[in-house]
């Protein structure tokens, strides 16, 4: 591991400015990602300005209803939350099927989402991998990649500086997404707030940046705005064991049923691309249309035509088909 | 790069200097000699480094020793009190909860943390009612909440069986 030097500050405007000086340093949140990551020599930050006990730990009432959660709550605070657990099903569970219990209790949410991808070239520095080395090229594509993107990816061959096939390994991050959470964050120039649709970034033509986020900039907290239908909601994972393992697919879903008409829906996956992935097109095929299966399984085929899968992850397609429709049945069977 | 730090551990303090790159658990076991918490992966994927970090079940080889400062530790070890076991180590004897005992401390470690988070109220993904005021530890809750913490004995036929007996008797299980 790169030695480095360890910083506190006395507040958040106090770490923006450690670390507006400090080009190669980071900063040090649970670390349940981080240390792991320099420990394998992915991650090499030269300072770590610790702001674990800077941000907010608190849930607070926004007053529409809504939630504001302080960028340290733990992930285990946030899914024990009662009112994450009355107001958004699909938001406690989807922290509940993340990582383990000691995770949990140490990760933060700001943290959550801004949590590398689990791609085995990117971990692995003796392997090419365009995210970790740019344009030493993508191990993946012709690799092992059973578990990586069918959505959203760039394939331009093994050898081109802008493949990548990496998924976004947070749950959390994807029931976020279908609530069209936002994103507080503090920077040299002030706070401003971000769509959580704007934070996270597809691989493009630089496959080395997750996000949109500048340097230096410090998640404060999440904003999830008030969604009363939201009761009706679930967040549901398909994973190789039953466990403590990321998803090969997910989705988060919501739905507002009016008599046997989906008045409302939001769908979001994980497992599949660079982002937790907003499934617009089916969305908007089931809004103002019957709650059937037939229309769930026509508007989930709808979303997942784009898909541009490889040798070993086709399998994705089916799967996250067939895993939309029985969500959405599933929720259309359900009590509010 | 050093810094002096105090770590309390098992509920005694010691002074040391420390790489800043040193993790919580290589901080107990090389410089502190308090070994309870062992080294699997040091990568968070095993759980037998886990230790109560202020009351709460974390692992320990992904916490910096320099972020620990002011805390309080609790391995396994100092679960017991004056010499005498914890409920949990009973049960994982009376169980035969494990074969080589390695893992064992993360797992005695761990389950003092499940059992806190329930009489927290605290759902898992496999409770079906989120919103109940009242966990009960079912064999199934148990499995998925010490999932965290592997055995490459394979005894968790036995594990949750301790750990259910701990549950009834602290009140978290039917």
């Amino acid at each position: 591991m790169r030695e480095f030097r360890y910083e506190k500050a006395t507040d958040p405007a106090g770490a923006v400015a450690l670390l507006a000086g400090e080009p190669e340093g980071a900063y040090l949140g649970g670390g349940t990602n981080l240390v792991d990551l320099m420990r394998l020599g992915v991650a090499t930050p030269d300072v770590l300005v610790d702001v674990r006990q800077l941000t907010s730990t608190e849930v607070e009432d926004l007053p529409d209803g809504g939630l504001r959660i302080g960028a340290a709550v733990p992930n285990a605070d946030l899914a024990g939350e009662r009112r994450v657990r009355e107001r958004y099903p699909l938001l406690a569970q989807a922290l509940l099927a993340g990582a383990s219990g000691q995770l949990r209790n140490r990760a933060t949410t700001g943290g959550n989402l801004l949590q590398r991808t689990r791609c085995t070239y990117f971990t692995d520095t003796t392997m090419p991998c365009n995210k970790r080395e740019p344009g030493s090229g993508c191990g993946a594509v012709n690799g092992y990649h059973r578990n990586l993107a069918v959505l959203g990816a760039t394939n331009e061959g093994a050898d081109s500086s802008h493949t990548c096939i990496a998924t976004h390994p947070s749950d959390m991050a994807v029931a976020l997404r279908a609530l069209d959470a936002s994103v507080r964050v503090l920077g040299a120039d002030g706070e401003r707030s971000i769509p959580i649709a704007e934070l996270h970034r597809l691989p493009g033509d630089d496959p080395s940046r997750d996000t949109t986020l500048a340097h230096g900039e410090l998640i404060t907290a999440i904003d999830v705005p008030a969604l009363p239908w939201a009761t009706r909601s679930r967040y549901r994972k398909v994973r190789d064991r039953a466990s403590y393992a990321f998803a090969l697919v997910s989705v988060a879903a919501a739905m507002d049923l009016q008599g046997d008409v989906v008045a409302d829906v939001r769908i979001a996956l994980g497992g599949v691309a660079h982002v937790p992935w907003r499934a617009t097109v089916a969305e908007d095929l089931l809004r103002g249309g019957p709650a059937t299966e037939a229309a769930f399984v026509a508007a989930a085929e709808a979303e997942l035509a784009a898909a541009d899968p490889l040798s070993d992850n086709a399998f994705k397609i089916p799967m996250a088909t067939n895993m939309v429709t029985r969500t959405l049945v599933q929720l259309a069977e359900a009590r509010a | 790069m050093d810094n002096q730090i105090t770590l309390r551990v098992d509920g005694a303090d010691t002074p040391l200097t420390v790489d800043t790159r040193t993790s919580l658990l290589d901080a107990m076991r090389e410089r502190l000699g308090a070994t309870s918490a062992k080294k699997g992966c040091d990568h968070g994927q095993c759980g037998a480094c886990t230790v109560l970090l202020d009351g709460r079940r974390v692992n320990s080889c992904l916490v910096l020793a320099v972020t620990a400062e002011g805390q309080e530790v609790t391995t396994s070890d100092g679960l017991a009190t004056g010499g005498t076991p914890h409920a949990l180590h009973d049960a994982f004897v009376d169980h035969d909860a494990y074969q080589c005992g390695y893992c064992t401390p993360g797992q005695i470690a761990s389950a003092a943390g499940v059992l806190a988070e329930a009489a927290r109220g605290w759902p898992s993904a496999v409770t079906e009612d989120l919103v109940a005021d009242a966990t009960d530890l079912t064999d199934a809750e148990i499995r998925e909440r010490m999932s965290g913490n592997l055995c490459r004995c394979a005894a968790y036929a036995n594990i949750v069986p301790a750990v259910a007996e701990v549950a009834v008797e602290q009140g978290v299980r039917a």
